[in-house]
């Protein structure tokens, strides 16, 4: 059998404090709810400038500048001890300033709902015009070059239209309008986040284009794992983002789909990458997602009692390509797949033995044979003053103490456990993002340098938030060292051809 | 607490009144307490339907359970968790709004 492989994978972050304040699901509910609150004062006094941003060690991590265990030493808090030799460039991506996403969420517009202020339009394509990343696709940035609007006539918009704003150090400078006259689905707030989301995962996957060998044109299919749904009021979620962004990148020929399982759909997607890898229906599998606007400043309020930055203020993107055997790449073991299955129960102690125990019993691996486990890797920064606690350090601790009662570690190994295959979590609360799929680019990496041999990657969805089922979801698989490449296991027609003669012959000469 | 759990906690307590009892599974104390001040003394956040509504219903975490449930069911269901968790903070987070 021969296995798929990891050829690749970028990371994009985009600072957006002024869409924090606007498009944030916490601060929309409070507008609506409460449109005088102290809230908003306070919130503006807590945001990052980009500097802070950039210079914030988990993002600094997040786009390949710095590994994760660096981490675990790092004097604490993070936000007031910022990394002074950081940059906007890493390995595996960039980070973005909120003028270069405004201005690219104009550029990957093809049905003309989004309208920029003149000056705004001319100053963020000056600044867009160098980025190396933007030349791949040829004229990509002539979006840029038609005349602007004034701002006046975008203030009418927003106010008269219900046109959604965008902002940018605290002015409007554009807006993206809706996209019917009374469909909900198509609302300027529906159609700004899917714009948003699909130009964070465009100039994410174009930073792979640029930092990888893969071209547009050898992307066969696209997977794409947001949380977004694009449609209208027929058919809601009837997508397809991936064929959207695979569109302005220039995968001319690609075809592709989006997948769906809140913060789990990254590892379902890759996991299908892989089948159809493997299956050989497909060479170059893409597995994306772009940034969600509506977390953006979910836990602010907490951030702002305990007299913190509101470190929401970051959307994230990824990609991951998946190939065929090159025999030098990490390779996914799709025999050590693990799923919460729905009849598995949704006790912490049954998802965690259905996704991690089950599929490497099954393959005859031991708990103490994984390098390191990647869980979801939510900034502890983020959570714990909100009161959600410390996540990817809970589910390294329920790994270890699953282990304890199967009797692969003793009790008293479970802090060496989760010190030595864990890292601390470093990714922006953006839902499906931080399922696991941060740590591939590093786990990539240290598999390359034969530091490690195998990680286990572990995405975990939240169901029941959607109201159709209480159910939990989960979904896992090994990245391991490739040895070179496998003999295939499937035999052509000429071959099984030959077999037959040649056994009908020996029975003839028998007889 | 989600504002949708606590029109369902509502929803409970209007319709068996007292014979209701409220057993949460939290893993953070500090979400522990504020469920179950959520439950007793009302939403502290002034957010959901439990604003200014005191019910003061019996809460547990379901630590405190232990000895009330199978034990079988209960290394299932929550036995690894004990490893994982603070288990004393928890019971400690609710069980403060029983005796208030």
């Amino acid at each position: 059998m021969s296995f798929p492989v990891i050829k690749g994978a970028s990371y994009s972050l985009f600072h957006t404090p002024e869409m924090t304040v606007h498009q944030g699901s916490n601060q929309t509910t409070e507008r609506y709810t409460n449109p005088n609150s102290e809230h908003f004062k306070n919130l503006q006094k807590s945001l990052r400038s980009f500097d802070e941003f950039v210079k914030y060690p988990p993002n600094q991590v997040y786009i390949g500048n710095v590994k994760p265990d660096m981490l675990k030493c790092h004097k604490r808090p993070w936000y007031e001890h910022p990394l002074e030799a950081a940059s906007t460039d890493g390995p595996f991506g960039a980070i973005y300033t909120e003028e270069e996403l405004i201005a690219l969420v104009k550029i990957v517009d093809v049905f003309d709902l989004v309208v920029l202020e003149e000056d705004f339009q001319a100053g963020a394509k000056v600044k867009l015009k160098n980025k190396q990343e933007l030349q791949i696709i040829d004229k990509l940035l002539s979006k840029l070059d038609t005349k602007g609007e004034k701002f006046a006539e975008l203030e009418r918009m927003v106010n008269e239209e219900h046109a959604e704003g965008m902002y940018y150090s605290g002015r409007l400078v554009g807006c993206v309008k809706k996209a019917h006259a009374f469909d909900a689905v198509l609302t300027a707030h529906v159609m700004f986040e899917n714009l948003v989301s699909k130009a964070t995962a465009v100039v994410n996957l174009l930073q792979m284009f640029t930092k990888t060998k893969l071209r547009p044109e050898e992307v066969d299919y696209i997977i794409e794992t947001s949380e977004e749904a694009c449609g209208d009021m027929n058919q809601r979620g009837g997508g397809n983002i991936a064929k959207s962004i695979g569109e302005v990148c220039g995968c001319v020929n690609a075809t592709g789909s989006d997948t769906r399982s809140f913060c789990a759909a990254p590892v379902h997607g890759l996991v299908q990458a892989a089948a159809l890898v493997q299956s050989g229906i497909y060479k170059n599998v893409i597995v994306i997602a772009g940034g969600s606007t509506a977390k953006l400043g979910m836990n602010s309020k907490s951030h702002i009692e305990k007299n913190m930055p509101a470190l929401e203020d970051c959307l994230g993107a990824f990609a991951i390509h998946v190939s065929e055997n090159d025999g030098i790449n990490p390779i996914i073991r799709t025999d050590v797949v693990g799923r919460h299955t729905i009849g598995a129960g949704s006790a912490p102690q049954a998802v965690i033995t259905a996704i991690v125990t089950d599929p490497l019993d099954r393959a005859d691996i031991k708990l103490e044979d994984i390098d390191k486990f990647a869980p979801e890797l939510q900034n502890p920064e983020i959570t714990v003053p909100a009161g959600a606690g410390d996540v990817t350090l809970s589910n390294l601790k329920m790994i270890a103490a699953l282990g304890v009662k199967r009797g692969d570690f003793l009790k008293e190994d479970i802090e060496r456990i989760v010190n030595e295959k864990g890292m601390p979590g470093y990714a922006p609360t953006q839902g499906h993002i931080p399922s696991g799929v941060p740590y591939i680019g590093f786990a990539r990496q240290e598999i390359l340098n034969k530091k490690f041999n195998k990680v286990m990657i572990i995405g975990k969805g939240s169901l029941f938030l959607g109201r159709l089922t209480n159910l939990f979801d989960g979904v896992s698989f090994v990245m391991q060292d490739n040895t070179g490449t496998e003999e295939k296991a499937s035999v052509s027609k000429e071959e099984v051809r030959s077999m037959v003669a040649e056994t009908l012959k020996r029975l003839a000469e028998s007889l | 607490m989600d504002l949708e759990n606590q029109a369902r906690i509502k929803g409970f307590a209007d319709q068996y009144g007292k014979d209701l009892v409220i057993v949460l599974g939290a893993g953070e104390a500090q979400a522990a307490e504020l469920a179950a001040e959520t439950v007793t003394q009302g939403d502290p956040t002034y957010a959901g339907p439990l604003a200014g509504v005191q019910l003061g219903l019996p809460v547990y975490h379901a630590f405190e359970l232990k000895d009330s449930v199978d034990p079988d069911v209960y290394e299932d269901q929550a036995g690894m968790m004990e490893m994982v968790l603070d288990v004393d903070a928890l019971i400690e987070a609710v069980k403060k709004f029983r005796a208030e």
